[in-house]
């Protein structure tokens, strides 16, 4: 098992590599470039701009530069937003951005299997009978509809929560946000949990535990469970992705102080080092992510610890 | 029913007091229709109940249901006693204390009937803990106890294993340890040796008569193989469609069955011995080159094992095996053994190491696959899984007339359907069904499909790959008659592969025995399967069960044999470490290949001590 | 046996009539997309100075009302319901056409050319790829239709590759493949008469349940306002829009959010009742 995590964490080394040349070239071969757009600046300005930034060399060497920075831990300084090191700029934003993601990742995995558990142990009562339309609903619904809707009807009408904005240490101000990012997370993971155990329920193995008479609880939790909760386990993975996409929407929406502004601001200024900086915390964010989703997989499943790559 | 005055009169009026478990005008419903109707029977302590039927007869669902185990849309009626405990319609609670305690049982399916990911040792000391409060490790004990009771070899590593790790033998043998492990008084076996080879099949057999023999249990033994019940069942109830139509002892329903259903089951169960079968007369054009060779064939796949590197394994070694025009060869063997490799590799559709290949005489070894595209409409194959070699989107009719379509472009529309009809008729099948999908049809008429595409081309030579084991035992009788028949009347050959040594009796004139991918035995049917020369081959025989109460117990008498032996080191004789006669010589040299008798060859250093005397008659 | 009993018993309601239900709303949608903008004296960027952010019903010919410029929501809405249908129909089609190949190849060939193709569908998997496809909307193609599309496009194909791969694999291990092999035809025959009319019910399938996520994407963009350019609209702009004032003016909000989840609702219950209906085994 050990071994299988180390090998898999070694093959997020080269795959972030390459995301980071493949961004590297791409955003320095779009139209337009940095201090492009501030007409006011003299052309001498802009070329001891260019020069004062590393832009003036050619791509390669550049290149070779940003990867050397990189190796000692400088992500380089921001060209639009006044100079400041990209990498402070990410860690003022980054906690607001991990604590809203993590809330969300606990509260709809942890709402989905109860929901789904729930509806499989009653088949046929309320929460049976109300998860395929409600899940069919909100999985209907993108964030940038639900955000604004849920600000509407709990902050504006019912006056219950805070609509946007953030303070430290204030949760309250985190739970409108959360409960939107992770809406079609729980209907997701409700939907897979559900299937995932009438399915194994209706196993010949699960026959044969009950045949043991080893009663119901028994059976749900040792025998049912663990092999149910397997396509849940792989849908972490994309899980993981849909969470670092949709925080942007919902920070957007809500107006939090996280990192995704950073992303679509620093493209529209051909920022580049802020740009690559996010890619760089994002890339590396979902792939640990997915990885740590195949890790829970062959913990579960001991078939995968097995199968090389 | 006659079945139930039948059941009570067998045991008088005190049957009911002392049943283990009674059932009585049990029926299970589905949406309002009866697939288990009135069934009535019972089980009395140290007896053995036989039920037997085909695949959908019920037989199954009847205990499931009797067990509260049966699927939740069913809908159960009448009563199952356990003792004086009525089993229909109590909570889950109630049935927990008798299932796994009181009661044992054995589902079929071996390789999914363990939870994957548990290990053994779990899934074995579990309800010995919650049924009698062992500690863990008085639980570890008994479970070891257990697993040496069915003769599992290394039962303390078997412990550590998760259930993948074991062959489908040691499954069910696992399974078994775990329905004995709270010394119950009854045990439901249901389905226990199918999907089985027939060399553990026998094992497995022998156990049961070993535990029937030592606990004097009541036992039910659920079985579409009356061959599986002789010698084991002293009751024998027989279902069909849902209903007990007949019940009665052993000796009764083996030897003077009422019902012409069951004299059709056991007829198919006991194929009288009669003429081996004869070559078909070869057509005239043929040239006499045999119609299929293969020379010093070997094959090697690239197999992953479980924490080790990839490591080549010989599927097929040394293979050297010819059939003439109109003769019919069969391939037998426990699985794993290459038959079907063998049948693949001929056909070229898998890649060999090394060896030579020839069809109608024509060297096709290396010849690529466009040019041996019109060659294949000579050659032509079925398949196990009639409904999976069967394209489903396709119809009947498209499907028998892809053959024409691919190999006679010229034909039209009207001529093919013209042809494509008349071949239906020919299989046995109304045309009517060309309109009908594969998934419409009963597994017996895909089979019929299946051949009929086959002979549209009107091959040479037909592969049979297990074309019979996916049937009823009575399709199975038909579709061997409809194949012996096609070969007679096309003067075709045949390659029959075949664990179903009855079947290869009837269908075939000579046989070829493979072990571990290497040929054993190769000779007339009647001599090699009356006066094996290889110990294996009589090995084989031994094991095949006979639907015989009389002769059936002396073969569950021998003491139960451990599993399989791992594959052999390199060489010397590869069936070395299952053979009694294996001696220091067979672990040093490879034995040869050689010709025994006139057209029966053996590669064994021993044949001659196995060919004197120590064959039964 | 009784496997096969409980699967119809389980099954909610009939998919046929589920599928019928959700082709009708959106032919609808479709015929109102079309023609419904038409319909009203007003263009959708014709301005009104006389009613700006005028409540629908208020003005008789602003059926949903306007927004802060005047502009009739119902001409916008439905025109922006056009665009969103154009895009996710046509960005589905690109991810189809890639999709399709990448895994029909990868699953056909194999070998080799499997390992390397899905070695770069496992990389762009793990990957956040709407980040990239935000990345190359903000540097190439504001406004941009075409290279929105593409961008979009170009991200659905994954899974349809993986499925596709798959299927095409299990097809190829299936019996009736070797019996076709057997029978003598070539691997193109086999492609064409085997493999791709059993592909055709799952492309399908997946084809209708992207269409909806494409839409998501295209709107997702033009919110972030990496779309399509004012004065157009598509419902993804709409929203942005009407969320900025949806406390004095909650309608420009919901009339265009209500449209579009009725939109993609009705994609989503259309491609889960067709999964039930072409394999009623996995049920």
């Amino acid at each position: 098992m050990l071994g299988y995590a180390l090998r898999r964490i070694a093959g997020i080394v080269p795959v972030l590599l390459i995301l980071l040349t493949v961004s590297f070239f791409v955003i320095r071969l779009a139209p337009g470039g940095p201090f492009a757009s501030a007409r006011a600046l003299s052309a001498r300005t802009r070329a001891e701009l260019r020069a004062r930034y590393g832009l003036d060399r050619p791509l390669p060497v550049q290149y070779a530069a940003y990867l050397r920075a990189l190796a000692h831990g400088d992500l380089g300084r921001s060209y639009s937003l006044r100079d400041e090191p990209v990498a402070a700029l990410i860690g003022a934003g980054l906690p607001v951005s991990a604590e809203l993601g993590a809330a969300a990742l606990v509260l709809g995995v942890l709402s989905g299997i109860a929901l789904g558990i729930g509806a499989v142990l009653r088949r046929g009562g309320l929460i049976d009978r109300a998860l395929a339309p409600l899940a069919a609903v909100t999985l209907a619904l993108p964030s940038f509809v639900t955000g604004p809707l849920l600000a509407l009807v709990f902050g504006l009408w019912l006056r219950w929560l805070p609509v946007a904005g953030w303070q430290p240490d204030t949760p309250r101000d985190l739970v409108l946000p959360a409960i939107t990012l992770a809406l079609p997370l729980a209907a997701s993971i409700a939907r897979l949990t559900r299937a995932g155990l009438l399915e194994t329920l209706s196993a010949s193995y699960i026959r044969t535990a009950r045949a043991r008479g080893l009663g119901r609880a028994r059976v749900l939790w040792h025998h049912a469970l663990r092999p149910a909760l397997v396509p849940v386990v792989s849908y972490l993975g994309p899980a993981a992705t849909y969470l670092v996409t949709g925080s942007l929407v919902v920070e957007t929406v809500f107006e939090l102080p996280g990192t995704g502004r950073y992303l679509v601001m620093g493209a529209i200024d051909r920022d580049y080092t802020l740009v690559m900086g996010m890619v760089l915390v994002y890339g590396t964010l979902t792939l640990l992510a997915n990885l740590g989703a195949d890790l829970l997989h062959a913990w579960l499943d001991p078939r995968v610890r097995h199968e090389p790559e | 029913m006659s079945s139930i005055p039948a059941s009570a009169e067998a045991h008088g009026a005190s049957g009911e007091a002392t049943a283990l478990l009674a059932l009585k005008s049990l029926s299970v419903r589905f949406a309002g229709v009866p697939v288990v109707d009135a069934v009535s029977l019972a089980v009395h302590p140290g007896e053995c109940l036989g039920v037997v039927g085909e695949s959908g007869a019920g037989k199954s669902l009847t205990f499931l249901a009797a067990l509260g185990l049966a699927p939740p849309s069913a809908r159960v009626s009448g009563e199952a006693r356990f003792g004086a405990t009525e089993l229909i319609g109590r909570s889950e609670r109630t049935l927990d204390a008798l299932r796994g305690r009181r009661i044992g049982v054995v589902f079929q399916d071996p390789m999914g009937a363990l939870t994957p990911h548990l290990r053994i040792g779990t899934q074995l000391t579990e309800p010995i803990r919650r049924h009698t409060g062992l500690s863990a490790r008085a639980a570890r004990a008994r479970a070891l106890e257990l697993l040496e009771q069915v003769r599992l070899g290394e039962p303390a590593r078997c412990l550590q294993q998760y259930p993948y790790e074991l062959s489908g033998g040691m499954r069910q043998r696992v399974l078994l340890a775990i329905a004995l492990s709270c010394d119950p008084q009854l045990v439901i076996l249901d389905e226990p040796t199918t999907a089985l080879d027939v060399t553990i099949q026998a094992q497995i057999l022998a156990l049961l008569a070993h535990i029937k023999r030592e606990r004097g249990i009541g036992l039910v033994l659920v079985t579409h193989d009356f061959a599986a019940l002789a010698g084991l069942a002293d009751r024998v109830a027989v279902m069909r469609n849902g209903r007990v139509i007949e019940t009665g002892s052993a000796a009764q329903v083996f030897h003077a069955p009422r019902e012409p259903y069951t004299r059709e089951l056991l007829a198919a169960a006991r194929e009288p011995p009669g003429p081996a079968a004869a070559a078909a007369a070869a057509d005239a054009s043929g040239t006499g080159a045999p119609v299929l060779a293969v020379e010093d064939l070997a094959v090697h796949y690239r197999r992953r094992a479980p924490g080790l590197r990839r490591a080549a394994f010989v599927a097929l070694e040394a293979l050297n095996v010819a059939l003439a025009p109109g003769e019919s060869l069969a391939v037998v063997g426990e699985s794993g053994c290459g038959k079907s490799t063998l049948t693949r590799a001929a056909l070229r559709l898998i890649g060999v190491a090394h060896g030579r290949i020839a069809w109608l005489g024509r060297d096709v070894g290396t010849l690529p696959e466009r040019r041996l595209r019109p060659l294949r409409r000579a050659l032509q194959l079925i398949f196990q899984d009639p409904l999976a070699s069967l394209d489903p989107h396709l119809t009947v009719e498209r499907l028998v007339g892809e053959p024409l379509e691919v190999h006679h472009r010229a034909l039209g529309a009207a001529a093919r359907a013209e042809r494509v009809a008349a071949m239906l008729e020919r299989v046995g099948l109304d045309p009517a069904l060309g309109a009908r999908r594969p998934h419409e049809l009963s597994g017996g008429q895909c089979q019929r499909v299946g051949i009929a595409r086959a002979m549209m081309l009107a091959p040479r030579l037909l592969v049979c790959d297990e074309p019979l084991s996916a049937l009823d035992v009575r399709a199975q009788r038909q579709i061997g008659a409809l194949l012996d028949a096609l070969r007679r009347e096309q003067g075709m050959s045949v390659l029959l592969v075949s664990h179903d040594l009855n079947a290869v009796r009837r269908l075939c004139e000579r046989v070829l025995v493979l072990y571990q991918g290497r040929m054993a035995e190769l000779g007339p049917s009647e001599a090699l399967l009356t006066r094996p020369l290889h110990p294996y081959t009589r090995a084989l025989l031994e094991a095949v069960p006979v639907a015989d109460p009389d002769v059936q117990p002396g073969r569950l008498g021998a003491v139960p044999l451990s599993e399989r032996g791992p594959p052999a080191e390199p060489g010397g004789c590869v069936f070395r470490s299952r053979c009694p006669l294996a001696s220091v010589r067979c672990a040093e040299e490879h034995p040869p290949w050689i010709e025994a008798r006139a057209g029966h060859w053996v590669a064994c250093h021993h044949w001659e001590r196995g060919a004197d005397g120590m064959l039964r008659a | 046996m009784p496997g096969s009993i409980r699967g119809c018993a389980m099954s909610r309601s009939d998919p046929r009539r589920r599928a019928l239900l959700a082709a009708l709303v959106l032919g609808a949608l479709v015929l109102l997309a079309l023609f419904g903008p038409a319909a009203s004296p007003y263009s959708y960027r014709a301005l009104d100075w006389r009613h700006l952010t005028a409540p629908p019903g208020f003005v008789a010919e602003h059926w949903l009302g306007t927004d802060a410029l005047g502009r009739d929501l119902y001409v916008r809405t439905l025109s922006g319901l056009r665009l969103s249908l154009l895009i996710g129909l046509l960005a589905t089609l690109v991810s189809v056409l890639i999709g399709v190949a990448w895994g029909a190849a990868a699953g056909w060939v194999g070998g080799r050319l499997d390992a390397g193709l899905m070695r770069v569908v496992d990389v762009l998997y793990a990957l956040p790829y709407l980040f990239i496809v935000l990345i190359l909307a903000a540097l190439f193609g504001r406004g941009n239709i075409a290279v929105l599309l593409l961008a979009i496009g170009a991200v659905g194909w994954l899974t349809l590759a993986r499925v596709v791969r798959a299927q095409t694999l299990s097809l190829k291990r299936q019996a009736f493949m070797e019996a076709a092999r057997a029978g003598g035809l070539s691997g193109l025959q086999m492609l064409r008469r085997h493999v791709l009319p059993n592909l055709a019910g799952t492309v399908v399938v997946y084809a209708t349940l992207m269409v909806p996520q494409m839409i998501v994407y295209e709107s997702f963009l033009s919110f972030l306002g990496l779309g399509v350019e004012p004065p157009r609209a598509s419902l993804g702009s709409l929203i942005n829009a009407g969320a900025r004032q949806m406390l004095s003016a909650p309608w420009l909000l919901l009339v265009p959010a209500t449209v579009l989840v009725v939109l993609l609702l009705a994609f989503n219950i259309l491609g889960d009742a067709l999964r039930d209906v072409l394999d009623p085994r996995q049920r």
